[in-house]
């Protein structure tokens, strides 16, 4: 690990001071500090941020849920207002990590975390993601596990959050401070793809901050849910899932919210499935047919192959379970 | 996997009873290996730290910096590398080794310990962000000779083989009843899920979990 100076900040106006002059900001640091460790990541100056106050859990007067950057995952998930609203965020985040790393990792820092290809986290392989320009030792490697969807000649790392992939189903908003103000940014332009630039994740500017993360407000009754689907049953990351929520009235789904996660290098939103739903009645026929739109522009690299299919039966199983045709 | 060990130009802390401990098992086969020629760097410092010269001599142009904390029961200050981690700072610091480095990746669960009552991986956990902070490690649990009520159900249930998992598991064990995931076999696998164990105890340690949360 490289050395670093250490400041623990108080306020948010003395945390953008210290990030607009080149501090990294830490919360939970259970993907920085690991990273740190590898070399992969080498800050110069750490600003601990957990004792800013950023650690509320509300609903707002429109009905929209607010979750404060610093609430750890463990925090989120146990909490009533989100086990009740949106049932899909707690199971996202009890499938994710330990017991122990929930209990530490917050919600700001679960949705800046890094890939977990392993060439990325591997000093001694060429990575674009870790040393732009240096090519990429996943595209002729190892690949199992790593994206289909949203790949580029430079990069094919998933992102490796659970909650991301029910904040993109939702359409969450990332409200950020920074030195020039406060901002909105929604959740699907917050998190890039690697295009040419795989070393630049989130549209973040310097210095600013996530303080919360915002669940709008939709129609009730909502239905919603995840299903991880991973090689050993517990603490390990996706090969495939799906965030899923439904709202039906009437007999007929007027809103379909449908993310998929471990298949893209972004949390995948599933426009053409949700479109495939709307107006339509529940049916076993019609959670087969919205799914099988799931891996539409898939590019599988030689050892993913099975991730497509796998992907439309993830989603297929979650839309009966949230559907409740079954 | 690199390690911080702790500065040697950082005096080590001072308590109560430190100035020379009695030789444990540890500081007797370091002295040993030392001894018998097998030295590859460093030597004993302090009675219980082992330091790697090119680390200490990378240690003393680093930042460092003075952290209050209580571990057990007993309020320490120590000035650390600002690299080192909790875990480090417990065994080569303070000489509780009975939290384990496994991993040191936060995958294992060997070093799980409870800060403020929460279960944590102390290897992931920066020492001089815990000023303030209640640590509770393995060595912590028992109340004089009467062990913890989940330590004796590791006993009585034969939770183990080689033991180097055991402390993480107890105390993550002890953060899963606390968090009142007992409810089943089922959850307590889930929900201790964080700690592996390489010799596969898995199916005894669910019974001493579930002993202890239904003891509560």
């Amino acid at each position: 690990m490289h050395p670093f100076t250490y400041t623990r900040v108080s306020d948010t106006r003395a945390a953008l001071d210290a990030g607009r002059r080149g501090g990294r900001y830490i919360a939970g640091g259970t993907t920085l500090v690991d990273l740190m460790r590898e070399t992969v990541e080498r800050p110069e100056s750490l600003i601990d941020i957990s004792g800013l106050p950023l650690r509320e859990v509300g609903v707002t007067e429109r009905g929209g849920l607010r979750i404060g950057a610093l609430v750890t995952m463990a925090e989120a998930a146990a909490h009533p207002k989100v086990r009740t609203l949106h049932p899909v965020i707690s199971e996202a985040l009890e499938l994710s990590a330990s017991a122990q790393l929930r209990n530490m990792a917050t919600i700001g820092g679960n949705i800046m975390q890094r890939t977990r290809c392993t060439y990325f986290r591997d000093v001694t392989a060429d990575c674009n993601k870790r040393v732009p320009g240096s090519g990429c030792a996943a595209r002729q490697g190892y690949n199992r596990t790593h994206a289909i969807l949203g790949t580029s000649d430079a990069c094919v790392a998933t992102h490796p959050s659970d909650v991301a992939v029910a904040f993109a189903a939702l359409e969450a908003r990332v409200h950020l401070l920074g030195p020039d103000g406060a901002r909105q940014v929604p959740f699907a332009d917050f998190l890039l793809r690697p295009g040419r630039t795989p070393d630049r994740e989130q549209a973040l500017g310097q210095g600013e901050l996530i303080t919360t993360v915002e669940i709008p407000a939709l129609p009730r009754p909502l239905r919603s849910g995840y299903l991880k689907v991973r090689d050993r049953q517990s603490y390990e990351f996706a090969l495939t899932s799906a965030a899923v929520a439904l709202h039906v009235r009437g007999g007929l789904i007027r809103e379909a919210k449908v993310a998929a996660g471990g298949v893209g290098t972004v949390p995948w939103k599933l426009p053409a499935v949700e479109r495939h739903l709307i107006g339509e009645r529940p049916s076993e026929a019609l959670w087969a047919a919205a799914a099988a739109r799931a891996a539409d522009g898939a590019r599988p690299l030689q050892h993913n192959r099975f991730k497509a299919e796998l992907l439309k039966r993830t989603v297929e199983r979650q839309l009966r379970t949230v559907g409740g045709t079954k | 996997m690199t390690t911080e060990l702790p500065d040697s130009a950082v005096p080590p802390p001072t308590g109560p009873g430190e100035s020379s401990p009695p030789p444990t098992r540890r500081t007797f086969i370091a002295t040993s290996t030392a001894v018998g020629g097998v030295v590859v760097a460093g030597g004993v410092i302090g009675g219980t730290s082992l330091v790697g010269s090119e680390e200490a001599t990378a240690a003393a142009a680093s930042p460092a910096g003075r952290v209050t904390l209580t571990v057990n029961g007993t309020r320490r200050t120590v000035t650390v590398d600002n690299r080192t981690s909790l875990l480090d700072l417990l065994r080569e610091h303070f000489g509780l080794t009975g939290s384990k480095k496994g991993c040191n990746a936060g995958a294992c669960g060997a070093c799980t310990v409870l800060v403020d009552g929460q279960r944590v991986n102390s290897c992931l956990t920066l020492a001089v962000r815990l000023e303030g902070a209640e640590v509770t490690t393995i060595e912590g649990l028992a109340d004089g000779d009467r062990l913890h009520p989940l330590q004796q159900a590791f006993i009585d249930q034969d939770a183990f083989q080689c033991g180097y998992c055991t402390p993480g598991q107890i105390m993550s064990g002890v953060g899963c009843i606390e968090e009142g995931h007992t409810g089943s076999p089922e959850e307590i696998r889930e929900w201790m899920s964080g700690n592996i164990c390489r010799c596969g105890c898995y199916v005894k340690i669910v019974r001493a979990v579930e002993q202890t949360a239904g003891r509560k």
